[in-house]
């Protein structure tokens, strides 16, 4: 008798087991909360603030998710990931989605099995240096000891640079962004490489961050976007259409200052109406209620307005669009339409 | 007699296999037996269910795919181009490496620590206590950041050494201690089995490739010309070689060393330390024999160093030593700060209770023991040494296993200062360069379950020669 009951206990949860990772907006719903994986820490991109409160770019896009999804920008579980983590994590079902400055890679999304929603920086991997080393082009870093975030793609780009260049170098592997920070300034490495903006970002952080330069070249392409788990299409398509609804909102002028009276009633602009709900069934296409996109826009101000607060040039850390640009301004960012 | 009949024939009934006491402990065995089996087939179809949901398959191909990272500490050759399976190669020698750095130190201290925190001397048998105490009760992760931290924090950069004022090499402009590590002279050969290279008298000259024991600067360099960053150890080598080299004119032999050389210099020191054994045997039966014991010493000492010092004069041996380069030292022995950082922390950690062990060993040999050495004139050191340790080793060395076992495990803690084991080449970057958590992980574990059981096994032996032999 007992056994039966184990028995059916085991099958039961392993057909559980089994069914997990299939709803996860159910599950998201049903929890209350929605768990984003982030970066240890990387100012400006996720990192948290003196109340203990997650603040960054990225951050941005996960309380958009959950405004949009659970109506409240605050519902989110952040879960700290390092390069190592981040994917077995994912995978696991510990986390909803990442939205931990990822590169979008061809066998991240086919053999890791993993699904790229977009992409909200375009990145590449640079060098940074002290001033005092003289250095001023990366060729010249034959036999230098370099710092590098471990499990990550600049790893492989950084031995494909050096070995296409046919120098030398010594890489000093590190777990998180912090300890790197640290190893750095201590001396122990000459130069740490990482995405540009995360250099900047990084940079910023230093008592004096002119004795330090990042090196002219940039070695890849690292275009980073949230990503979510294979096979699950409908939260795949909620994340993805979030993040279009930021940058379209920049597109079309939707801030978080006009963004009530926009859609308090209909206006000109149809495709306006269509994003915030006053015109058509967007939000019931999606599994969502009308509003969803005005939420998730009022989280933390569309693509521009998270942009400037978090990581433009007038913060610390001081990027400037370039790449990031909308469109219309000469950058990559484009939306789909919403229609 | 034909009158006796058979006992009755008692048929069998399953409520036998409960009640019987004949049957009993079969049934339940077989019953936790198919319990076990059903627990372990659940685990299986689960993974295999969830893996098909996450449309994973189970592969062990990608231990033959070019790996595309790079490992600074490599004991064989290996590049960014060779494949996951070579990393996971150079990982697993790296954590055998540090594995027997640590029980060799920890054995050592710990015997050390042990003897003395019996000592009769007050302070240092209280100095023993606080080491013991302080050291096995802080976890052992912390040890070993704080070491790291503090060999990265508290040395000089090596462009410190640069400046005229700044901290200078130690033992003769021969060890440099950095924040990156301490540098020290290599042994490399004029006259390598593995065969040297000869430069071209252009500066443009291509290094030697070094593999093997001393392989911790492996792949070849080409200084690029012009750069204004100049690699320093080819001048280096090519001007030290000039005395040692047999040829000249055109070139010159750059001194190198392969992993055969160091076999055969650990062949010829082997083949001496068991000639020296074979002459203190043999002096030990002639002693028994006629009472007195022929002089040994010189002997030995002959056996041991001669051979030697013929075979490093034969392959042209010379110090190599670390010389200032661009960024860094070049040249000589790179001990990284990650290797030195681990390699103390496992030991002083592990020491702490190998100290432990060792008191309790000594103090499990009853005092009569010693009483009865002094009564017989033998010193304090002595009675130590001949009468009570080789007793107390056999208390000692069943619970030593187990600590060579934690210490081997334990150097998975690697990652938290960056030193490429096995856990962070196989378990780290390729797990996450490839996706394959579950076969990496397998392996991982199928390693250290085959290290740890490789450790005792050799430690039974060698128990097995210490332990009370009964006749």
């Amino acid at each position: 008798m007992k056994n039966t009951v184990l028995l059916g206990a085991m099958a039961a949860a392993g057909l559980a087991a089994g069914a997990a990772g299939a709803a996860t907006l159910d599950d998201v719903k049903a929890r209350g909360t929605l768990n984003c994986g982030v970066t240890t820490g990387l100012a400006g991109f996720a990192a948290p603030d003196a109340n203990g409160v997650w603040q960054g770019f990225d951050v941005g896009v996960c309380r958009a998710v959950a405004a949009a999804v659970l109506g409240d920008p605050m519902a989110v579980e952040f879960v700290p990931t390092t390069g190592q983590t981040r994917f077995t994590a994912l995978a696991s079902g510990e986390i909803d989605m990442l939205a931990r400055n990822t590169t979008w890679t061809f066998s991240r999304d086919n053999d890791l099995k993993f699904e790229f929603v977009g992409i909200n920086y375009y990145d590449g991997q640079g060098f940074m240096t002290p001033k005092e080393l003289g250095v001023s082009s990366a060729k010249e870093l034959d036999g230098a000891t370099v710092c590098i975030q471990t499990g990550t793609t600049t790893e492989l780009n950084l031995a494909d640079f050096f070995r296409v260049n046919n120098i030398d170098y010594e890489p000093v592997p590190i777990e998180t962004n912090a300890e790197a920070q640290q190893q750095y300034l201590a001396g122990a490495c000459d130069v740490y490489t990482t995405d540009a903006s995360g250099l900047a970002a990084t940079r910023a952080t230093f008592e004096d961050p002119s004795a330090h330069v990042i090196l002219p070249e940039i070695i890849s392409k690292e275009p980073l976007g949230p990503l979510v788990r294979h096979g699950d299409n409908e939260w795949g398509d909620i994340v993805r259409w979030t993040l279009n609804a930021l940058i379209a909102a920049e597109e079309y002028g939707v801030t978080s200052a006009n963004i009530n009276e926009l859609s308090a009633e209909p206006t000109d602009n149809p495709e306006v109406n269509r994003l915030l709900g006053t015109e058509g069934e967007l939000g019931s296409m999606i599994g969502l209620e009308a509003d969803w996109a005005k939420r998730a826009i009022l989280a933390g101000g569309n693509y521009g307005e998270l942009f400037e607060k978090n990581i433009g040039e007038n913060t610390p850390i001081g990027l400037s669009r370039g790449l990031n640009a909308q469109w219309t301004d000469g950058g990559l960012m484009y939306s789909p339409p919403f229609r | 007699m034909a009158t006796m009949t058979d006992p009755p024939e008692q048929s069998f009934r399953l409520s036998q296999l409960i009640y019987d006491t004949r049957y009993r402990s079969l049934t339940i065995q077989v019953v936790a037996m198919i319990l076990l089996a059903l627990a372990l087939s659940w685990l299986v179809s689960n993974t295999v269910q969830n893996l098909a949901a996450l449309g994973k398959d189970f592969d062990f191909g990608f231990l033959w795919q070019p790996s595309g990272y790079d490992i600074n500490q490599r004991l064989v050759e290996y590049d960014s181009q060779s494949t996951h399976g070579r990393a996971a190669l150079v990982g697993i020698l790296n954590t055998i490496l540090v594995a027997i750095l640590g029980c060799s130190l920890a054995t050592v201290l710990g015997v050390i620590a042990g003897v003395l925190r019996l000592s009769n001397n007050w302070l240092v048998s209280r100095l023993m206590a606080v080491y013991v105490e302080g050291f096995r009760n802080v976890p052992l992760l912390l040890w070993i950041v704080l070491i790291f931290a503090l060999m990265t924090e508290a040395t000089p950069q090596p462009r410190a050494f640069r400046a005229d004022d700044g901290p200078s090499m130690l033992m003769g402009e021969s060890v440099a201690v950095t924040n990156r590590g301490v540098y020290i002279p290599n042994l490399v050969f004029t006259r390598s089995l593995g065969g040297n290279e000869v430069a071209a008298p252009e500066p443009e000259e291509e290094e030697p490739t070094s593999s093997g024991l001393s392989g911790t600067y492996g792949g070849s360099r080409i200084s690029t010309g012009g750069s204004g960053v100049s690699t320093g150890q080819s001048s280096d080598a090519s001007d030290s070689s000039g005395d040692g080299a047999a040829a000249s004119g055109e070139g010159e032999v750059v001194p190198t060393s392969s992993g055969w050389d160091w076999l055969l210099i650990l062949g010829v020191l082997f083949a001496g330390i068991a000639g020296a054994r074979y002459v203190s045997k043999k002096a030990t039966e002639k002693q028994e024999a006629t009472g007195k014991r022929p002089t040994t010493a010189p002997i030995q000492a002959g056996l041991i160093l001669i051979p030697l010092i013929a075979v490093l004069v034969i392959l042209g041996a010379q110090l190599n030593k670390p010389v200032l380069g661009g960024f860094n030292f070049d040249g000589g022995l790179h001990l990284r700060n990650s290797l030195i950082a681990l390699w103390l922390a496992l030991s002083l950690y592990t020491g702490a209770f190998i100290a432990e062990i060792v008191r309790g060993g000594i103090l499990a040999i009853n005092k009569g023991q010693t009483e009865a050495a002094y009564a017989l004139g033998l010193r304090p050191g002595t009675t130590m040494n001949l009468v009570i340790l080789p007793q107390a080793l056999r208390v000692i060395i069943p619970p030593l296993i187990s600590q060579y076992l934690n210490l081997t495990k334990n150097s998975s803690l690697a990652i938290a200062v960056g030193y490429m084991d096995a856990r962070s080449t196989l378990g780290g970057i390729t797990i996450n360069q490839t996706g394959r958590e579950l076969e990496g992980m397998l392996l991982l574990g199928l390693f250290y379950l085959v290290l740890s059981l490789v450790i005792s096994s050799f430690m039974n032996i060698y128990n097995a020669t210490v332990k009370l032999k009964e006749r």
